[in-house]
């Protein structure tokens, strides 16, 4: 239980005052009846016990607002148990939508309105700095009469706790309401509550009675009707009892070219078929698996496998076996693992076998934070092997990317035949997003399998001494014959029992990358080539980065940022972009020591990962900042960061 | 090779392989090592069968009876310690077509690889999976292993094996969709071979437990057996091995067998005073996982793009 003088609350709930008023004025919270004001965008929670279904009624309203043209950006709210206690804080479970009138990059920072089944949940996202003075809270008040002498206590002090610190609360009758409609409040309040805030947003109610029906559909019309019943009756009730009513115009001279919405893992799986990959093959993780729950779903009509393998080293060796037999494959996971595949990536290395390694990064090490976001896979990805395994590594940083980097992870293992990895996070794996429809084209998809007759004169491992790069026979192909082997081996696949041999191939797996370095150009700053301060961030925080970015430089200041998506090889020019400006800092989700501390020196410090990476490669002092909250960085949150490393650097 | 058909027009095999085609490098393995009679034997079916070199893959995982596909001239796979199946049932996945044997030893299979192991019997793809077991970690020098006798000294328990050691067949047959197994000496050609053949012959995992000779490290696994033949039993049956005169005369102890009779397999596989010799268990109509994870080979890439194109669909605002 929260106390009222708890220090959570401290600093957690931003004052009024320090907003941005760019952001936010009072006047949106005047929106009485009438004429709808108009805001640029609106930041909403719905959050409940997990199993009431208040993610289903914040992703149809993202899908709805995303289909009337609106940005969006949602951000799943989940508890890492499938059934926590019901009323705990720890059991918050639900999401936020971001809506507005141009795209969305982000989760932003606090919401403006909540709307929460009890009063027990909000503690975590209190805690958790989801809120601020004058948020809205719409309140299912059937606590108050609770036959539960503790729960009515509860509830009481708790609301009294929620407004002397500033929340605007309204207790609602919402259970009461939706039990005219259904027995179970339980299985039907998310699509009441959907009503209310497409009301309280002037959504386009056709489309939205024709979201709930593609909801519902594999259920039939005798769960579809009642659930549009339950939507109405939750419009008309917040017509009826509140005084908001929003509306959220679209930016008509936004990008109008077809548009598609998605989370993540849906977009890689999206992409993986677009590939044309033929197999993935997979052990159950969170945040990967839905990505494959999707495949499956889809995968037969392309002619597509799914092997759910006995464990994640069975798995990537599945897909290294089908990979060596001509086949394009992927395997898809999470940290755990991802550690648990080391050994068998540094085969496909050794033996240059082309494959798809997506790893949806969470919280670690161990066990850590399954359902919450973490970049910290970087450092394992491009050194988890025993030994030197060079390896491309890419990393997506938004959803469309995740789309688009699976067939760029296919084409660049074939072509250097290699393994790839692709590093996704829990926020992209979850997130929902609208981005530009992908134009399919056919080469996108793998060839068949070349079945032709090897010449005979061209040996297994024919490396080209410039760039290292070679050609494979595939099984099926009369005169290639050769042994894969993990062992250090001869061009002709032979084991090698010379010096020379290991020192040499070596050298020539590596030159690879220096070969696929050649090929890219220098990444683009955001905002000027110089200045003062450069942040350098990579993966899903692009979108937080630039916006905070942006808005330290309308006040004037001179900072920039840089966005990586390619972390092996790095991408070039890095060095000479870094001095153009003062400090370089990188922005990460991962772990670093905080200099504040007394016993952290600059010589014991460690380092966030790419910030490790890049000082190592680049020789420049490189700061970085980095939290493991387990949730997505918030705009408003690295504002404040740049802003005060903008003042040290200056003074 | 001709052969006639029946319109009495000559049919000209394109190619006839011989031994010399399924010639790989040259074997490193000990003088006395039991391996190179499994090598010979996988080179004998290979030609008998007249598999073409290119369409057959050999997979291993680590140890000196995983160097097996090096010796193999056809394509090979010489993978991770106690990881052969799960890369051999990769290449079946999609490419059934290709003709797929894996070699591990007793290590690599039982222990280190147990996991795999009991799952790739689950999925019964078709392959022959030929166990060395020699009692011992041969290559890094005569470690226990999981079949190591109890009380056997190696270098890890100098004072003897302390456990009893772990019984491969019982194992395996309580696997459920297990579909073939046989236990065979290395020492008997005739047996090795028709176990090998019959083996390749089955559509499934063809699980072929080989007690393997490895004079220099645990000579004392097979000596008992090759000095007093009663201490194996002999299985015969008309749908077991095919077996001769000559093999028959060697076995003192024989029991008819029903290889579809998998509690009497259960039996003599549990039987701790004799080892069963010949094809314990089979059955030819276990559903073979490449049925499932081969479909949709041949789908075209416009059928392909149109189906991505309405998965495109329901996600389009
Ligand atoms: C992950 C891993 N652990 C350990 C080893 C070392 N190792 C190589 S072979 C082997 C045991 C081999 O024994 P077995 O499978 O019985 O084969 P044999 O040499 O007897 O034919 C071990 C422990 C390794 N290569 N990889
Ligand atoms: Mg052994």
């Amino acid at each position: 239980m929260w106390l009222l003088n708890d220090p959570r609350w401290e600093g957690f709930m931003t004052k009024q005052s320090e907003q941005d008023d760019t952001v936010v004025s009072m006047e949106r919270y005047a929106g009485k009846s009438g004429a709808a004001p108009k805001v640029d965008e609106y930041i909403v929670e719905i959050v409940s016990d997990s199993g009431e279904g208040a993610q289903k009624c914040g992703q149809t309203f993202g899908a709805i607002s995303g289909k009337m043209g609106n940005g969006v950006w949602t951000v799943e709210i989940i508890p890492a148990e499938i059934q926590p206690p019901a009323r705990s804080p720890a059991g918050a479970s639900g999401i936020r939508i971001r809506v507005g009138s141009r795209r969305v990059t982000n989760m932003g920072n606090e919401a403006e309105l909540v709307v929460a089944f009890n009063e027990q949940v909000l503690f975590s996202r209190i805690a958790n700095g989801a809120y601020r003075e004058g948020t809205i809270v719409l309140l299912e008040d059937k606590w108050k009469e609770d036959p539960d002498e503790k729960i009515r206590a509860q509830y009481a002090s708790a609301v009294k706790e929620f407004q002397e610190h500033g929340l605007v609360v309204h207790e609602l009758p919402m259970e009461q309401a939706c039990l005219k409609i259904v027995a179970n409040a339980r299985r039907g309040k998310n699509m009441f509550v959907l009503g209310m805030i497409c009301y309280l947003f002037s959504r386009d109610r056709e489309l939205a009675n024709k979201e709930i029906a593609r909801t519902f559909a594999s259920k039939g019309e005798k769960v579809i009707r009642p659930n549009i019943d339950l939507f109405d009756s939750g419009y008309a009730f917040a017509a009826e009892r509140l005084e908001y009513h929003w509306e959220i115009p679209v930016d008509e001279t936004a990008d109008a070219r077809p548009t598609i919405i998605s989370n993540g893992n849906q977009a890689v799986g999206l992409g993986v078929m677009a590939s044309g990959m033929e197999l993935v093959s997979m052990y159950p993780i969170t945040p990967a698996t839905s990505a494959s729950h999707y495949i499956a779903d889809v995968f037969d009509g392309v002619g597509g496998f799914v092997h759910q393998a006995e464990d994640e080293i069975a798995a990537i060796g599945f897909a290294i076996g089908a990979s060596y037999a001509g086949k394009t494959a992927c395997t898809i996971t999470s940290g755990p693992g991802m550690a648990l595949k080391t050994e068998m990536i540094g085969l496909a290395v050794m033996a240059e076998i082309p494959l798809v390694i997506i790893d949806v990064q969470r919280g670690g090490p161990s066990t850590g934070l399954p359902t919450k976001v973490e970049q910290a896979d970087l450092l394992s990805a491009l050194y988890g092997e025993p030994g030197d395994a060079p390896k491309v590594v890419i990393a997506a940083s938004t959803i469309e990317e995740c789309f688009h980097f699976v067939i760029l992870a296919r084409r660049l293992a074939e072509a250097f035949r290699t393994p790839v990895i692709l590093l996704t996070d829990a926020n992209l794996a979850t997130g929902v997003q609208p981005y530009p429809r992908p134009q399919l084209q056919e080469e996108w998809l793998s060839a068949p399998v070349d079945q032709s007759p090897w010449d005979d004169q061209v040996p297994a491992y024919d490396w080209d001494q410039e760039t290292g790069l070679s050609q494979r026979p595939i099984p099926g192909q009369r005169n290639g014959e050769y042994v894969l082997t993990g062992l250090a081996h001869t061009t002709h696949s032979k084991v090698a029992y010379d010096s020379d041999t290991n020192q040499e191939s070596m050298e020539l797996r590596s030159r690879k990358l220096a070969a696929l370095q050649k090929t890219l150009k220098p990444p683009r700053v955001h905002g000027d080539g110089m200045g003062d301060l450069l942040i350098v961030g990579w993966g899903s925080s692009l979108g937080g980065i630039e916006e905070a970015v942006d808005r330290v430089r309308a006040e004037g200041r001179r900072v920039s940022s840089l966005h990586l998506r390619f972390l092996s090889p790095l991408e070039p020019g890095l060095k000479e972009i870094f001095s153009h400006f003062k400090q370089v800092m990188t922005v990460e989700i991962n772990y670093s020591d905080n200099l504040d501390h007394p016993l952290i020196t600059r010589e014991n410090r460690r380092y966030a990962q790419l910030a490790m990476v890049l000082r190592a490669q680049t020789l420049v002092d490189i700061d970085c900042w980095s939290v493991v909250y387990g949730h997505p960085l918030q705009p408003g949150m690295l504002q404040r960061v740049i802003e005060q490393r903008l003042q040290a650097l200056n003074n | 090779m001709f052969g006639l058909k029946a319109d009495w027009s000559a049919d000209v095999f394109e190619r006839y392989f011989t031994l010399g085609d399924y010639a790989g490098g040259e074997a490193r393995w000990c003088p006395g090592c039991g391996d190179f009679a499994v090598l010979n034997t996988v080179h004998r079916v290979l030609r008998d069968e007249q598999m073409p070199p290119e369409k057959t893959v050999v997979v291993s995982g680590i140890g000196c009876s995983s160097r097996l596909p090096h010796y193999v001239g056809t394509y090979g796979l010489h993978g991770l310690h106690g990881r052969a199946l799960p890369l051999a049932n990769g290449v079946k996945a999609r490419r059934p077509d290709l003709d797929v044997w894996v070699g591990t030893g007793d290590g690599d299979c039982f222990s280190i690889g147990a996991g795999p192991w009991i799952h790739s019997i689950r999925y019964n793809m078709d392959m022959v999976v030929l166990i060395f077991d020699n009692g011992i970690y041969g290559l890094t020098k005569k470690q226990t292993s999981p079949t190591t006798p109890a009380g056997e000294r190696t270098n890890t328990h100098p004072t003897g094996a302390p456990l009893p050691a772990l019984n491969p067949l019982t194992v395996t047959l309580g696997i459920s969709n297990v579909s073939f197994v046989a236990q065979v000496p290395d020492w008997n050609p005739p047996l090795l071979y028709q176990a090998i053949k019959l083996a390749h012959q089955h559509r499934g995992t063809s699980f072929v437990r080989i007690i393997q000779r490895c004079p220099v490290f645990s000579d004392s696994f097979c000596k008992p057996f090759q000095e007093d033949p009663e201490r194996l039993l002999l299985l015969t049956h008309e749908h077991g091995l095919p077996m001769d005169e000559s093999v028959l005369r060697l076995f003192p102890e024989q029991r008819a067998h029903d290889p579809c009779n998998w509690l009497g397999a259960m039996e003599v596989a549990r039987d701790q005073s004799r080892l069963p010799v010949g094809l314990l268990y089979h059955d030819p109509d276990a559903p073979v996982y490449e049925d499932l994870s081969a479909q949709g080979l041949n789908k075209t890439n416009e059928e392909k793009l149109a189906v991505i194109e309405k998965a495109l669909d329901n996600f389009a605002i």
